[in-house]
């Protein structure tokens, strides 16, 4: 297989995502864990449910309620062609659905690293009168890190993964929505299994560092 | 009492699985059919099952591409269709074919198709043009009318540029999907695909000479553990009257 003659932008389409798509459900991901954190009941199981959803549900479910929210027959995806916005078949729509997916495994670890911090801290610093949001971003935040840092490195391999939304939403246009594992499925359909190979090893290998990766950031946790 | 009464369960329950798997010893054969032959195969396998009630036909769809694959791995099929006989020549090489059984079948015509009421595209010559930002395409490399249309494409000299605003799909009816969605400006499909859609129109017919006729070819599997069923349906299914007005509904054209 002359590797000259392969198209690379697989690698840094999906890298370029991956990491777009993590970025984004951190940031969601622990407003998410700080909001449901406050909350009890009734709401609070509603909530969690809801957050959790995407990593419970087939890809291809989310792949459908993606196309129906984004799509040209819905309000907010004419919304968006009206600004001149297009999301299905763009890059952009491979970001959507590896946020989609990443974000639940973020809430979640990020949660569970909130409810570990000891709720006496949280309480000493309110009668020492800090202001809540400086409670979540200098105490919350630096304290639960060891364990929201293993739940972005997962939820940076689930996204370098996602498969079936990303085809439904984004599909698959070579250098452009083509991620490498878009480039695996088609190019086995094709009969190029040395491609294949070559995307499925790249892949495994990355996936490996980052569980690696994912059980040293664990075990630094106090 | 107990003990008897479990014993009389288990042989009640015994005796069901083993009627279950009785009735279906009923000869089976399994038809792997090109993605475009959907609606046509589903009406010819209900007609063929009125002349032979005692053989169930199950259909199993996709692109030639994929279909030649899982046989080459070994997939159960009894008979193979292609929407182009690239396919069904590979299957050959490699002497997985019943011998003197392939026959052409059907064929087609290669269509470019616009998002129902959308105007203003006439001919493969505008998928150059900006009239067209999206275009979407079979896979080249394993689905038959992305090959047609990219012959079609080198034709008319303007593949580089078409290829450029290129989305591929993995089966012509994800094309003609993606075409209905509206969420491209126009797809390549065969004029079978456009006929039984309402929220496509042809925009334009492939010009004589563009592409590779568009054969049909079906043929028996070596390993099928029915053959006779097999060949018995493709016999019919390429010789008898039924068979061919069937086809012609759905707009294909009988092979010569």
């Amino acid at each position: 297989m002359d590797l000259s003659q392969i198209d690379w932008t697989p690698l840094e389409i999906s890298f370029r995502t991956s990491v777009v798509a993590t970025l984004i459900a951190f940031v969601l991901g622990v407003t998410a864990a700080r909001l449901v954190l406050g909350l009890r009941g009734r709401v609070q199981a509603v909530l969690d449910g809801f957050f959790t959803l995407p990593m419970v549900l087939p890809p291809t479910v989310l792949g459908f309620f993606l196309l129906v929210i984004f799509g040209r027959n819905s309000p907010i995806g004419r919304l968006l062609m009206d600004i001149g916005i297009r999301i299905i078949f763009s890059w952009e729509a491979t970001v959507i659905a590896a946020s989609v997916v990443a974000f639940p495994l973020i809430y979640r670890t990020v949660r569970a690293s909130f409810e570990q911090i000891d709720p006496t801290v949280i309480q000493a610093a309110r009668t020492l009168g800090i202001p809540e949001i400086l409670i979540f971003l200098r105490i919350m935040i630096p304290m639960a890190w060891p364990g929201a840092a293993a739940g972005t490195i997962l939820g940076f391999a689930r996204a370098l993964g996602e498969f079936g939304a990303t085809l439904m939403i984004a599909g698959n246009i070579p250098g452009k929505t083509q991620t490498i594992p878009i480039s695996i499925f088609f190019a086995a359909e094709g009969g190029n299994m040395q491609l294949a190979l070559l995307w499925v090893l790249i892949i495994v290998a990355i996936s490996f560092s980052v569980v690696i990766a994912m059980n040293l950031c664990g075990r630094r946790k106090g | 009492m107990l003990k008897s009464l479990r014993l009389a369960t288990m042989a009640v329950l015994l005796a069901f699985t083993a009627s279950l798997y009785a009735a279906s010893a009923k000869t089976e054969i399994i038809v792997s059919a090109a993605a475009s032959l959907t609606d046509a195969m589903n009406e010819l396998i209900a007609a063929y099952q009125k002349v032979k009630p005692d053989i169930t036909v199950t259909p199993t769809y996709g692109s030639s591409g994929s279909l030649q694959k899982q046989i080459e791995q070994g997939a159960p099929a009894d008979l193979f269709a292609s929407a182009s006989p690239k396919q069904m020549n590979e299957l050959e090489k490699e002497g997985l074919l019943l011998e003197g059984t392939r026959r052409n079948f059907a064929e087609n015509k290669v269509v470019l198709i616009v998002p129902a009421g959308a105007k203003g595209i006439s001919a493969f010559t505008d998928a150059a043009t900006d009239k067209v930002k999206q275009i979407a395409l079979g896979e080249p490399t394993s689905v038959p009318v992305g090959q047609y249309a990219e012959q079609v494409f080198t034709s008319l000299n303007i593949l580089g540029k078409v290829k450029a605003k290129a989305i591929y799909a993995k089966d012509v009816r994800q094309v003609l999907s993606y075409v209905e969605m509206g969420e491209v400006d126009a797809g390549v499909v065969y004029a079978t695909d456009a006929a039984i859609s309402k929220k496509v129109t042809v925009a334009a017919i492939a010009p004589e000479g563009t592409h590779k006729p568009v054969i049909y070819p079906a043929a028996v599997i070596k390993d099928s553990r029915h053959p006779d069923a097999a060949k018995g349906f493709l016999k019919w299914l390429s010789s008898s009257p039924e068979a061919g007005k069937i086809l012609v509904k759905y707009g294909f054209a009988i092979a010569k």
